[in-house]
């Protein structure tokens, strides 16, 4: 440990490129799932997406991101264990997020659709439990952080069936949906504005040094809320009915007000994204940090340094820029299934779910979570066919990548033991 | 490499569309025989022959996109509507092109004349089919919006409208084919006998042509049914 301490630069450094090398796969593979519904339904070209992914990671990641890269950090282990062998700590969260990120390469590579979430925690919860001990690890909080798992998408896809009924029964259901549209969708800005600035508020502020009571958070909220809206209709009074494509879809123009609104929760989306995702790569580097602040004391609270999250949101904007906006493009070719006001509903559902379990600091799996917030617009029979076959390989990929990810924080964390020295 | 294929993977092929376009060859076959009957009319051989020949491509191209429809709706797929629905659609769509390319290959290949007398009145008759094709395109044209609308409330209502449409239109086909049964009935002694015994027989298959397009309503209502 000393001569780790004497090197912290180095360490910091050569934990900082296993985080940015984590949060490229992480910009690389969610966000394109992501982000691709928005482009996928003609609400956004591939540039704006990215445009809007780069500013609004940030954003979730800086503001909200805190709860979740704590859980990360000191809530799946037991960090007590660690008090004799601090150094052990470095090495496990070292191999996590090498395990993690190549495991990320290879299944993307393969082109199997993996979380980066499970990954993450699958390789913490390894190195853990076989390179330390069992009793390292939290086992009940890894047993809720699991059922988090099942229960994300069914939340989301509940709250996307509640929405997608709500605009069939508020917009498509009148004489004139277009005048109806421009009447309702502002309401659902506001909705949208509401959830992010509440969750911002209630959670994201504290390690800002910002702490509020619940009411007045709220009213803040609502003002939020009412900004976004206020800021919809302006974009929505741009908008002017197509009588010619109407006359092929009756709902054409329709669409094209619910477009405006899918740039909105596209933007939700990128920041519910960052909120959860980015402090899967980040968590570990954190405790990495802290390790070697505080000169090898573990469990001592210390804030999260700023150039951390700069990490994490850096390497996610580059996967992002680099690989992510490719595979966007093709994302975007296929789902054309999504028209905006289908694909609006999944998204709302899918970021107020994602932003409500950072909130509780629960790591879910946004792409996960988006799937099942798509199934939900489907089972208002909204969507023409669903292909379930991918469901069971989704799931399949949840049951492989536990044990992948372990597996390799494993072996990782006894290469690091023979490098460095027990 | 294929990133993000959990989302986009997620999508299957939307089986409405297809639907859509097969019904649109379909009617385009009903519409080659009204070409078909105006060549008959003048008596023009080879013109007759050249409209045939057209409905059989357009029928071709029909079976090509039923196969194809099929093909592309595994198991696995979740729709909005009973996977059996959507197959027996297609299927019931199909018969109607099946119809107007058996019509013209009759009369062509008897070389058929219709007599003076009747000519109006079955032209008017395989128009009144070929109208109550043309209404079973407007109601599965409503698809997509119905999947739109989740298969709820007015749209319902409007498409219940088309197919009373479509109803009202078939049964005013077959007054027609009454009234062009006894104008037959008055002249067939003399015409020749074997002629007459096709000419019932065409009677009857455009009037066959008009009850199949009313089916592909009666399938669409069964679609609409919770």
């Amino acid at each position: 440990m000393e001569w780790m301490l004497e090197h912290s630069t180095l360490m910091l450094l050569i934990a900082g490129g296993a985080g940015f090398f984590m949060a490229l796969g992480v910009g690389a593979n969610d966000v394109a799932n992501a982000m691709g519904t928005s482009v996928g339904a003609r609400a956004l070209t591939v540039k704006q997406a990215v445009l809007i992914a780069i500013v609004f990671e940030f954003a979730g990641a800086y503001l909200a991101g805190g709860e979740v890269t704590a859980t990360i950090r000191k809530g799946i282990i037991d960090a007590e264990v660690f008090n004799q062998t601090p150094h052990y700590l470095i090495y496990g969260m070292l191999s996590a997020l090498l395990a993690a990120g190549i495991w990320l390469v290879v299944a993307s590579w393969a082109g199997w659709p993996v979380s980066t979430t499970h990954s993450i925690v699958g390789a913490i919860v390894g190195f853990a439990a076989v390179g330390v001990g069992m009793d390292s690890v939290h086992w009940g909080q890894v047993g809720s952080i699991v059922a988090s798992w099942v229960t994300s998408p069914l939340l989301a896809g509940f709250l996307s069936f509640a929405l997608i009924k709500s605009v069939q029964k508020l917009v498509l259901n009148h004489d004139d949906p277009f005048q109806r549209a421009k009447k309702v969708v502002p309401f659902y800005m506001f909705l949208v504005g509401f959830v992010i600035t509440k969750v911002t508020l209630v959670k994201g502020l504290k390690h800002v040094g910002l702490e509020m009571s619940f009411g007045s958070s709220s009213l803040w909220a609502v003002a939020g809320g009412l900004v976004v809206a206020g800021l919809g209709v302006l974009f929505l009074n741009r908008i002017h009915p197509d009588p010619e494509a109407d006359k092929d879809f009756r709902f054409s123009s329709v669409e094209r007000v619910f477009a405006v609104l899918m740039i909105f929760t596209a933007c939700a989306m990128a920041f519910a994204h960052g909120s959860n995702d980015v402090a899967n790569a980040v968590g570990p580097l954190a405790a990495i940090s802290s390790v070697l602040a505080n000169g090898g004391v573990i469990g001592k609270e210390s804030i999260i340094p700023g150039w951390i999250l700069l990490v994490g949101a850096m390497g996610i904007v580059f996967g992002l820029a680099v690989l992510g906006a490719r595979v966007m493009a093709t994302v975007g070719t296929k789902i054309t299934e999504l028209t905006p006001s289908r694909g609006f509903a999944a998204e709302l559902g899918a970021a107020t779910t994602v932003v409500l379990a950072s909130g509780t600091g629960l790591p879910i799996s946004t792409t996960h979570t988006l799937v099942g917030a798509v199934l939900g617009v489907g089972m208002a029979r909204g969507i023409g066919s669903l292909n379930l076959r991918v469901i069971s390989t989704i799931f399949t990929s949840w049951i492989v990548t536990l044990p992948a990810g372990a597996l390799l924080s494993i072996l990782f964390f006894y290469f690091f033991k023979g490098l460095f020295g027990a | 490499m294929s990133f993000g294929s959990s989302i986009a993977g997620l999508f299957g092929r939307s089986p409405i569309r297809p639907l859509q376009k097969h019904y649109d060859t379909v009617h385009d076959c009903a519409l080659g025989l009204g070409d078909f009957f105006s060549a008959v009319r003048d008596g023009d051989w080879e013109r007759a022959r050249e409209a045939r020949q057209r409905i059989a491509q357009l029928e071709n191209q029909a079976d090509e996109l039923k196969k194809e429809f099929r093909l592309n709706l595994p198991k696995s797929l979740f729709l909005p509507v009973p996977r059996s629905d959507l197959l027996e659609l297609v299927s019931v769509q199909d018969k109607v092109a099946n119809k107007a390319k058996d019509i013209a290959g009759l009369m062509l290949g008897r070389q058929m004349t219709l007599p003076p007398s009747l000519a109006d009145s079955m032209t008017d008759y395989l128009q009144g089919a070929i109208d109550t094709s043309a209404q079973a395109k407007k109601a599965i044209n409503e698809l997509d919006e119905l999947v739109e609308t989740g298969f709820s409330g007015r749209e319902i209502r409007l498409v219940e409208e088309l197919i009373e449409e479509l109803d009202r239109l078939e049964r005013a086909n077959d007054d027609q084919q009454v009234q062009i049964r006894a104008q037959l009935f008055k002249l067939e002694s003399g015409l020749p006998p074997v002629d007459v015994m096709f000419l019932y027989k065409i009677i009857d298959w455009i009037g066959d042509l008009a009850d199949r397009a009313q089916k592909v309503g009666g399938h669409l209502q069964l679609l609409l049914a919770r």
